[in-house]
Parts: structure tokens; sequence; C-alpha cells
């Protein structure tokens, strides 16, 4: 039977290519109709440091960056030692034997790889090298490659054949030192290809280009990893009259003036990750109390304090959802793939202009320098919201009513005071209970305007069911696949709008036994949330600052099953 | 808005110097409204928190400006937002010397940096009103407040050297009691293209009665610190900039101009000439497999 997945990891050192190498891989063959995924982890210094990535292909959806190595591409003797434990038993290690050497093990073969890339007249081929060797060993037709290359390195050059003609001839020299190995990993089924317009494009890059279709006008950031990609992507492609990108001095600033431009009728965002989100909690409580919309991304990493900045996690959710003092509550789209983040920015500023508040769009470092393929976007097919602005003359109280009303907007009549102190109609501050009440019960009544989204559901009739957010939608979902396949009786559930919940899912939730919620942090910090809401929920952690993987979710799932006492029609085995 | 809002419950304590402010600023944007031939709607208040920040509620005219009441320290970055999100509105910060100098200093010297074009209106009382009476980076050294019973440790802060260290492009000082002149300072600021200041001694009759330490009062024999910038000084001249913020007693009128920097907004208008707008859809094919 042929192979129909394919997972390689490139280890090394920063700078050696690692990178580039498993996305070029990813890339070539995505171009053929493959499924691909990357999972990258950097080094927190500048140069240097162990680094890895990680591609999958595969000729079906690709739900998780791989439990288990088909092949390990180990740049170094480091890279060997730390890696080899992950590589399956029938995989296969690839290894650069200038840097260090083996005996044979039955399991690795070592290539010179720089020696190779030499030789080729391009010293900067040695990714090629390695990519020709990682296309013999599943069987991958050569052309692919060359391709891909020849694409790439078209670039309207003088020196565009020659580097383009060493390159293929690096892919030929590693090719063949793989045939001479006498390794092979039999051949990938032929891609399937989806017979759509696809993207290749990883999370931050769709968030940006989300929020550009959504209409964005100014962004105002401060670098912090893994955010920085995003502000340095706008500053780039945020241009033209009227627009406004720029880096700030501090999350501080950027939150507060990001509420200006809101309050001025602009669309405006800022992104950052956990340090930064937790210096703009009085800014989103000012946001939220003077009623501006505005979007905030936090591109989660390990927390807290400084944290893991360059490791994944799923631990902001209750930070994001309350972020400032005070009753307050913000909605939060959660996106769980790379696919996700794009329509993930454009609800997020049409629930920004609906509620007049702001929402926070809560991603991770696991889906930020994640490059996947994904049904290109149709751009005429999206709804994008305006906000209601006041068309009337002057003398207008925008506060007055019970619920949302049309704002006006500097340069335009209907002056008021926007405010961050209890206020009444006209925004003028005020301590009367009663004004109080109404304007706590305005800014919650808002929420529910939010509730639109949309859910998954599948199996809804079993008593227990598995609701994973964020990131850790694909791993759970193929853990739950596996599950079923092998009869369990589990429900799924999954909804990137984690606040306020779409209309009629917790009350579906509350009719079930047992929820199962697998997520990245320590606390269990949704499925608390969704037992405040009356929904039997328990978490299924993992700290390791890494992404979940199927094979630890299916055994973790049934056990959670055997504790509960939940018998099933047959138990599935891990 | 005051007189039209029962429900509006702030008051000034009886002297405040603050009121003197708030006739000066009404008169500054009114003249600015008709000079310009803008409306009203184009002009906005951003205010910290403090007894100064109430301003945005308290002004008087019939036809108001858009106000922000934010949040205690950060009317400089809300500012920049507004202008930069339009830059045809005349945006106007109102602070007190704890909003402005204390928890607010970090966005002062960025916006000097960017030479912002809003005006920030400082009202200097050298201490905290609105929370009772606490030091705050203005208050002279040894001075007793309730927060330094034995008297405060810090030196005072030098607010014109600040300014002027940090590149702020317009400083101009003047004093509560003195609206006239205090009006044309003001009003000056808001069509200066840049980043302004006008820095007020605006007393605290309640914590910091300083009035007489200002003017002056030959009964009780105070000689008085205010005195008026001669009329042969030049403003334009850096240094003798800092020797006027560097002297004994405090000055009363423009200290330094300097109209010669590009705003931030036109620096933000260069660089979209030099970077043409990208369509959504090209960038989307940029990503095409
Ligand atoms: C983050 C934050 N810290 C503290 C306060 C409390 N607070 C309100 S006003 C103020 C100081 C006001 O002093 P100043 O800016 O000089 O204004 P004044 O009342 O003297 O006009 C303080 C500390 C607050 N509102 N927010
Ligand atoms: S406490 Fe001082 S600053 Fe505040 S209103 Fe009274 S006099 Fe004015
Ligand atoms: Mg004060």
């Amino acid at each position: 039977m042929k192979k129909t997945d394919f997972v390689v990891r490139f280890a090394g050192e920063g700078g050696q290519g690692v990178v580039t190498s498993a996305e070029g891989f990813a890339q070539a063959n995505a171009q053929v109709g493959y499924h691909v995924q990357t999972f990258s982890t950097f080094p927190s210094q500048i140069r240097g440091g162990p680094t890895w990535t990680q591609t999958r292909i595969s000729n079906q959806p690709v739900l998780s960056s791989g439990d288990e190595l088909d092949v390990l591409v180990a740049f170094n003797e480091y890279a060997y030692q730390a890696h080899r434990d992950e590589v399956s038993d029938t995989g296969v290690i690839v290894y650069n034997s200038e840097a260090f050497d083996l005996d044979p093990d039955g399991k690795s073969f070592g290539m010179r790889f720089d020696e190779l890339a030499r030789s080729t007249g391009n010293a900067r081929a040695a990714n090629m090298i390695v990519m020709g060797a990682l296309a013999y060993l599943v069987n991958i037709d050569q052309k692919i490659l060359e391709d891909f290359v020849t694409k790439r390195f078209t670039r309207g050059r003088p020196n565009d054949q020659q580097i383009i003609e060493s390159n293929h001839v690096a892919l030929g020299l590693g090719r063949a030192e793989a045939e001479k190995s006498g390794f092979s990993l039999g051949e990938l089924a032929d891609p399937i290809p989806p017979g759509i317009d696809q993207s290749l494009i990883n999370g931050n890059q769709a968030i940006g280009l989300g929020a550009l279709a959504a209409g964005l006008d100014v962004y105002v950031g401060y670098p912090i990893s893994p955010a920085t990609s995003l502000l340095v992507w706008l500053e780039n492609n945020l241009t033209g009259p009227g627009k406004f990108v720029y880096q700030a001095t501090s999350e501080i600033e950027s939150i507060t003036s990001i509420v200006g431009a809101g309050f001025a009728g602009k669309k405006a965002m800022t992104g950052t990750a956990g340090p930064g989100f937790s210096l703009m909690g009085e800014g989103l409580g000012l946001a939220w109390m003077a009623e501006i919309p505005l979007v905030v991304a936090d591109i989660q990493r390990g927390g807290p304090s400084t944290g893991l900045p360059t490791k994944t996690e799923q631990s902001d959710l209750l930070t994001a959802m309350y972020p400032g003092h005070g009753d307050i509550s913000l909605p939060i789209i959660a996106p769980g793939t790379v696919e996700e983040c794009f329509y993930a920015a454009i609800h997020a500023f049409n629930w920004a202009e609906r509620y007049q508040g702001p929402v926070v769009i809560l991603s991770e470092h696991m889906l930020s320098e994640r490059n996947q393929n994904i049904p290109k976007p149709d751009l005429g097919k999206l709804s994008v919201e305006e906000r209601k602005t006041y068309k009337g003359t002057n003398g207008y109280h925008r506060y007055e009513s019970w619920e949302v009303s049309p704002m006006p907007i500097p340069g335009s009549p209907g002056a008021y005071v926007a405010n961050g102190s209890e206020h009444d109609g006209m925004g003028d501050t005020t301590h009367r209970p009663e004004r109080h009440i109404q304007m706590t019960t305005r800014r919650f009544s808002k929420l529910d305007l939010l509730k639109d989204g949309s859910y998954e559901s599948e199996n809804t009739d079993a008593a227990v069911a598995v609701m994973p957010w964020g990131g850790s939608k694909g791993p759970t979902l193929g853990a739950w696949r596996q599950l079923a396949a092998n009869g369990a009786d589990i429900g799924w559930y999954y909804t990137m709008f984690l606040n306020p919940l779409p209309d009629g899912l917790v009350e579906e939730l509350r009719d079930k036994d047992l929820v199962l919620v697998p997520e990245l942090n320590f606390m269990g910090q949704f499925a608390s949330h969704l037992r405040s809401l009356g929904v039997n929920a328990q978490a299924i952690t993992q700290i390791t600052g890494l992404p979940f993987k199927e094979s630890f979710l299916l055994e973790a799932i049934s056990q959670k099953l055997q504790e509960a006492g939940i018998s099933q029609r047959e138990t599935a085995t891990a | 808005m005051t007189s039209k809002n029962p429900e509006y419950d702030f008051k000034w304590c009886p002297g405040c110097g603050d009121f003197g402010v708030r006739r000066a600023l009404e008169a500054a944007i009114q003249r600015r409204v008709i000079e310009t031939e803008t409306p009203m709607e184009n002009n906005v208040v951003v205010a910290g928190i403090g007894c100064s920040g109430n301003m945005v509620h308290m002004l008087e005219s019939d036809e108001q400006p858009y106000g922000f009441h934010g949040i205690h320290g950060r009317s400089l970055p809300i500012a920049m937002g507004v202008k930069m999100a339009n830059p045809d509105l005349n945006v106007v910060v109102v602070s007190g010397d704890g909003d402005f100098l204390s928890i607010g200093f970090e966005h002062i010297g960025p916006q000097a940096a960017r030479n912002l074009n809003v005006t920030a209106v400082v009202m200097d009382n050298g201490v905290y009103g609105l929370t009772k009476g606490q030091s705050s980076p203005t208050t002279d050294l040894g001075m007793v407040t309730s927060s330094t019973p034995f008297g405060k440790i810090e030196d005072k802060m030098n607010p014109f050297q600040t300014y002027l260290t940090m590149g702020v492009s317009y400083i101009a000082s003047a004093i509560s009691s003195q609206v006239r002149p205090m009006t044309q300072m003001m009003a000056d600021a808001m069509d200066h293209p840049g980043f302004s200041i006008v820095h007020v001694q605006s007393p605290c009759t309640e914590y910091n009665n300083t009035y007489d330490v200002l003017k002056g009062n030959p009964r009780k024999g105070i000689p008085g610190l205010a005195f008026d910038i001669p009329d042969d000084y030049d403003e334009t001249d850096a240094e003798s900039a800092f020797d006027m913020a560097s002297g004994s007693g405090v000055p009363l009128g423009v200290i330094y101009k300097d109209t010669s920097r590009p705003t931030f907004d036109q620096r933000i208008e260069e660089i979209s000439q030099k970077a043409p707008a990208r369509s959504v859809s090209a960038l989307l094919d940029g990503f095409s497999i």
C-alpha cells in the first residue's frame, strides 16, 4: 500500500537553512496538489541555537503536524541526539556527515551536505541536496522539485539560469546519495488535487490579510514574539492614503492610540502577545466602557510573565475574556486553523463595528508560524460590516438608550464625550446608581448581538463529547476520528467563537454527561468557563510548550471516559 | 456641559485656577472656529484624569467640541490615534501635572520626536488635586503633602527644561489668572505645525495655593516668581530658551518655537506617497500555490 502521509523534521541550528528547507519542501509539494503543513519552533537566541521545523505532506487535509517522524534530517549531532527518539520504527535519519559521523545502525545514512553543495558551484544549495534525498526516499517525482526550483529562482536577474541549474544538479546529487544508501520508505500516494484555487499562507499573514479584507485603516503595534511578524507584514502592506501603520513605544501606547483612532471613525487594530496584552488591560477596559470599536490580536505564547516567548500555549483565554478590572467580558474569536485565522479577522471587525467595542482574536504561536495550504478565500463572497454612524444634528446623546446606538464621528455633528468614567446619555461623568445600572446593562446586552457564530457538531446524540478550542482543534479532530472509527460513541463540538458562544451551543453542551476539553494550559481555562455556564466540562491539559499529539489525546480521552465510568459501545484503544 | 446637566456632579473648588484655563480654552477654540471657518465638531478635547481633566465636561459654550475622557496619563496616545485617524481635526489635550508629568511622562518624548500636531494644555498646580493633595513631580522639594508627611524627597521637576530636552517644538508658559495672554498662547499653539504645549500655572486653592508665591503679595512682602518674558526675547533660539527655562522664577510667554520640522501626519503622508496602496486581491494572489 502506498503511504498517504509523510512527516519530515529538519533539525539543526538557526542559520543552517532548517526553515527554508522545510518550507521549500512544503511549497514544492503543495504546488502539485498535496496538502501540507509546517510547524516550527525557534531558539530564543538570534543567531544559532537549536531549531527545528517539521513538514507534513499528505494526500488528505492535514490536521496536525504529525506524531512520529518518517524522516529526521539532522544538520548536526545535537539535533540527531535530541530528535532521534521521535523517528518511527520504519523511519530514516539523514544526517550531515561533515558535522559528525555515526556507525551504521540500519536506520541512518550520512551525506556531506555542504561539500555536495559546493560541487554544484553553488554553496547555498545544501537544502536542495536534502530535498533531492527526501524525494527519493518516498519516490516523489524529481520534476516536482525541479519545477519548484525553476519557479522560485526565476526572478528576472542575470544569474537566474545559473542558480536554477546548480540547484537542479543539487537535487540530482541528493537523490543519487539516497539511492546509494539503500534506504526507502515506499511510495507516497499521488496527490488528490483539491480542484480549487489554493493559497499557501501562515497564520499571522492570514490574520493580516483578513484584517485588510475587512477594511483595516489603522494598526499600531509593539514588537513581541510571536506577534511581531503581523506588525512587520502590515508595515509593508497596509499602505496608501488614509492608512496608518506604526510601531509604538509600548503596548500601552498601542492600545490607547487605537482607542483614539476607533473613536475617530476608523477600523483600528493592534497585535501582541501575553506580556503586551497584560499592559493593555486598562486600555481595553476604556474601549469597553466608552464603547469604541477595535480589534486586538493576542498571539499566545507560554506564560505567565515573559514566560516562553517562542513556545506555544493556550493560557491567555481568561485574561482575554477579563483583561481589566470591573464588570467586563470581551468578545473572543479563537481561530483553530490557518484558514480560520483569515475569517476570524473578518468576523472580529464585523463584531467590533456591530457592538461598538473591543474584540480579541486569540491566536497562538503554533498557528502564527504554520504554513498551510488553504482554499483561496473568495473576496467577493465576504460580508464586511460597517459601523452605524450618527447622521443627525447636534444635541445627540450617544449613550442614552439601553442598547447599541449610532455613533457620532468627530468632524460631523453629534459631539459627545466618550468617557471611561461611568456616564450619562451625553457622556458626562455621573455616579447615579440608576445610570450605572443602565449603562452596565447596555454594555452587556450588546453581547447578545454577537451570538451569530457558527459551530461544528457531530454525533450529537452521544452523552459524551470532545470540544477543543483554538489550535488544539486539529489534533483533537484526528484523535476523535480514530476513536469514532474504533466504535467509541462520542460527540464532536468545535467553534472559534468563544465569547459569547454561538446561540444554542451551550444548551446542547449542558445536556451532555461530560464534555472533554483538550487545551494547552495548566488550569483548564476553557473547561472552567464552560463549567461556569453549567456544562459538565473537564479539561485535558498539556504544558510542554508544544501542540498536542493525536496519540496523546487518543489515550487521554479514552482514560477520561474510563475514569468517568461512561460505558462505550466498545472501548477504544490508543 | 454642567450648566445644562444636573446629573454631572463634579465641581471645581472656589478660586481653582482651572476656571481661568477654561475661559481661555473656550475663547481659543471659538477663535479658531471663526478664523479657520471650520465647524466646532472639528475640535476634539482629550482629557486626562484629575480635577483638570474634568474640563472636558465643563465647557459652557452652546456649541461643544467632541470630548474624550480617557484614563489617567494616556491622553497623549489617545490624541495621537484621533489625530492620525483624521489629521483635519484640531486635537487638544487637557491634563494635570500628575497626569502629564508623572504617570503620562513616557508619552511626551515620543510625541516630541514625531512632532505630533496636537496641543497639550497642562494645568500645573504642583499637587494631585483630585486624589486630595499628594505630591506631584512639580511639588517643591521638602513640601509637606498628604503623601509626604516629612517633606517631599525628590527634586522638583523643571517642566520647561524637560520639554526642551525632549524636542517639543512649541512651548509656552501661562498663569491661570491672566486669561487674555493665555488665550493668545493657546490659539498660537493650535496654529503651530507640530507638538505644542501650553503649560499653565493653575493653583489649587485647596491643597497648594500658590497665587501669592507666583504673583507676589506686596502686603505680605512676597515678591512673586512670575515675570513676563521680555519683548525682545527670541523664542526661535534654542539656547536662549534653555537659559530662560533654567533661570529663576516662572517666565510667562512663548519660551520656544520651532516651525522647521515636518509634523507627524506630514511624515506619514510622505511615506504613503512612496508606498502606494495595495489591493487585497493582489496581496492574496501573492500567496497562490
Ligand atoms: C491608573 C490610575 N492610577 C491612579 C489613579 C488615581 N488618580 C486620579 S487623578 C490622580 C492624580 C491627579 O493629579 P493631576 O494630574 O495633577 O490632576 P489635578 O487633579 O491636580 O488637576 C490620580 C493619582 C487613576 N485614576 N488611575
Ligand atoms: S482640589 Fe484643587 S485642583 Fe481640584 S478643584 Fe479644588 S482647587 Fe481645583
Ligand atoms: Mg495637579
